[in-house]
């Protein structure tokens, strides 16, 4: 089976952001990146895909300046096969016009599965995977909690909100990735060494208008709590009052 | 005067509350561009059409129905396309959608199918000169972006509870409509609802949720959490990753980074000591309470009242103390 992976690069969650002077993007002095959280939930679903069916091919592909090439590199340790680098001065933050340049690049790549993280948890738009598949034509299921691939055809479990539903699919398709298929492996030595070895190769790419501008950026307010109000048991008494009459929630 | 259409969500024939909040964010809309028509469309097997009072009491001048035996469950590809064909037949300055499971899997189809624009997960917006502006968190809930979003229509999923569905009643016309494509005909066949726990409520839509971690020390005592959350009566139970990850409680069930993101009137934290990746998806609640023994957990810096103690020795107090003021109303 020859599938894609389309992966993103994005910070950390754990770092304390800060804004940039401009007003309208996150102060990136000293914040780590790493392939986005779910992006690598879908790196590791396609790479247990190949390995069950003991053949087949995973290319993964990236938008964006040259820093991305880090974040290909990294599935290409995991044990990605091939990357591609669709370079861009930056990602838009319009789903549509990611979705333009990716869908241009995967048509006629011939790939039986194209694999997208559920969304990228820096823009969390959850957007790009289902748009990308309208582009080509082709089916689609988003946010996949389970993934199975037989004889041509996929079934797939969704989570709602106090269910879930199974759907089914022919392929080629797109799907892209929840939490709980898989947790991504971490790149062996022997995967890194083998990784500088693959194939990345660099396309330009050409992104269209972006009809979604980002005109501000701020933090949220901080919580202000803090505050203790008493151990064990015996605070229930204070608790239950200030839930009353303070937060009025009870 | 301008245009808005809203889908209305539906899940076994029964309208999702994120339905008739979609309904009401077109309605405020269009009044707030000095009173255009809101379209609002509901798609299910047939009976779904029974719903359309509901939808025209929260706002709607037209309820477009589609009814069809092969529409029990949710098709992706044919309710994105008549939701395509329905928006493409009116001029709408806006076309609102739920960010729910259902929502964020099909207002992307319906946006790349338009060639327009998606604002997704948007918990506020307004009309600006030709744009529409919009707040959507991101990185986590950690920054929130303010986006001006242009062309027509301009297409919103809301996050549940961006907007209170309020009643505005109409006198509505329902139009039955045909799906834009045969339901038989659709690539990805929904083939079963496995329905949860009817009866109860959904992180997302539930003013009060208490959740449980590590500090629980065992599976079985995840019973506390729920016997403080019936005492409630409007609570849903959540969970850390590390116990989701452990299998005491089912995936869905994880509140954080990469589960689910929510903000209810109050979060009891029991056992929770405050990963970075569980306060994510859960700083925003209006009200947080802590029950750990540890006093140094972070989950104490962002809770407005915290109780230091052993979980397994406060719970059952606290839940004895919240059904004796729940029942002196």
């Amino acid at each position: 089976m020859k599938m894609a992976v389309c992966i993103k690069r994005a910070a950390d969650m754990e770092t304390r952001f800060k804004i940039a002077a401009n007003g309208t993007s996150v102060d990136e002095t000293g914040v780590k990146f790493d392939i986005a959280d779910f992006d690598g939930f879908a790196v590791e679903a396609a790479l247990q895909l190949k390995e069950k069916d003991g053949a087949g091919e995973v290319t993964v592909v990236s938008l964006g300046p040259d820093t991305v090439q880090e974040t290909l590199r990294k599935a290409l340790s995991m044990g990605a096969d091939k990357a591609v680098h669709l370079k861009a001065d930056a990602v838009p933050a319009d789903a549509l016009a990611i979705a333009r340049v990716l869908a241009a690049e995967l048509k006629g790549g011939g790939y039986d599965l194209v694999l997208f993280g559920r969304m990228a948890i820096d823009a969390a738009n959850q957007s790009v995977g289902p748009m990308t598949a309208e582009l080509l034509g082709v089916p689609c299921v988003s946010a996949a909690s389970q993934l199975t691939i037989a004889n041509g055809r996929g079934t797939a479990r969704r989570e709602l909100e106090g269910a879930a539903e199974l759907l089914e699919f022919p392929l080629p398709a797109v799907v892209t990735i929840d939490e709980g298929i898989a947790r991504p492996r971490l790149p062996s030595l022997k995967g890194i060494m083998a990784a500088k070895k693959k194939p990345l190769e660099v396309k330009p790419s050409q992104v269209g208008e972006s009809r979604v501008k980002i005109t501000k950026m701020e933090l949220p307010p901080e919580r202000t709590g803090g505050r203790i109000i008493g151990e064990g048991p015996a605070a229930v008494p204070e608790l239950v009052r200030l839930l009353q009459t303070e937060a009025k929630v009870l | 005067m301008a245009n808005a259409f809203a889908f209305v969500e539906s899940r076994g024939g029964e309208l999702r509350r994120v339905g008739l909040e979609a309904v009401t964010a077109a309605r405020q809309l269009a009044d707030g561009t000095g009173g255009g028509d809101v379209h609002a469309l509901v798609i299910g097997a047939p009976g779904i059409a029974t719903k359309a009072e509901m939808i025209a009491a929260h706002g709607a001048d037209v309820v477009e129905v589609v009814e069809h035996p092969g529409l029990a469950l949710y098709s992706p590809e044919v309710v994105a396309a008549t939701a395509a064909a329905r928006i493409g037949a009116g001029t709408y300055r806006a076309a609102f959608f739920s960010a729910s499971a259902q929502g964020r899997d099909l207002a992307p189809r319906v946006a790349a199918k338009l060639g327009v624009a998606l604002g997704a997960d948007v918990t506020a917006f307004e009309t600006s000169g030709d744009a529409i502006v919009v707040r959507h968190p991101v990185n986590t809930g950690k920054v929130i972006a303010t986006l001006t979003i242009t062309g027509t229509p301009v297409l919103v999923s809301l996050r549940p509870g961006a907007v209170t569905a309020t009643r505005a009643p109409r006198t509505a016309r329902t139009e039955t409509i045909a799906p834009a494509m045969d339901p038989g005909s659709a690539r990805v066949v929904p083939t079963e609802l496995l329905a949860g726990n009817t009866a109860k409520l959904d992180l997302g839509e539930a003013p009060v949720i208490v959740s449980g971690g590590r500090g629980l020390r065992a599976p079985e005592n995840f019973k506390l959490v729920e016997d403080l959350a019936s005492a409630f009566g409007n609570a849903a139970v959540g969970a850390t990753r590390a116990v989701t990850d452990d299998g005491w409680r089912p995936h869905t069930d994880q509140i954080g980074q990469t589960g689910r993101l929510v903000s209810p009137d109050l979060y009891v934290a029991c056992g929770i000591s405050g990963a970075i990746q569980h306060l994510a998806g859960m700083r925003t609640s209006k009200t947080i309470v802590a029950i750990n023994k540890d006093r140094e957990a972070p989950i104490f810096k962002i809770a407005d009242y915290g109780v230091v103690g052993d979980v397994l020795e406060v719970l059952p107090v606290l839940t004895d103390a919240v059904r004796k003021a729940k029942h002196s109303h």
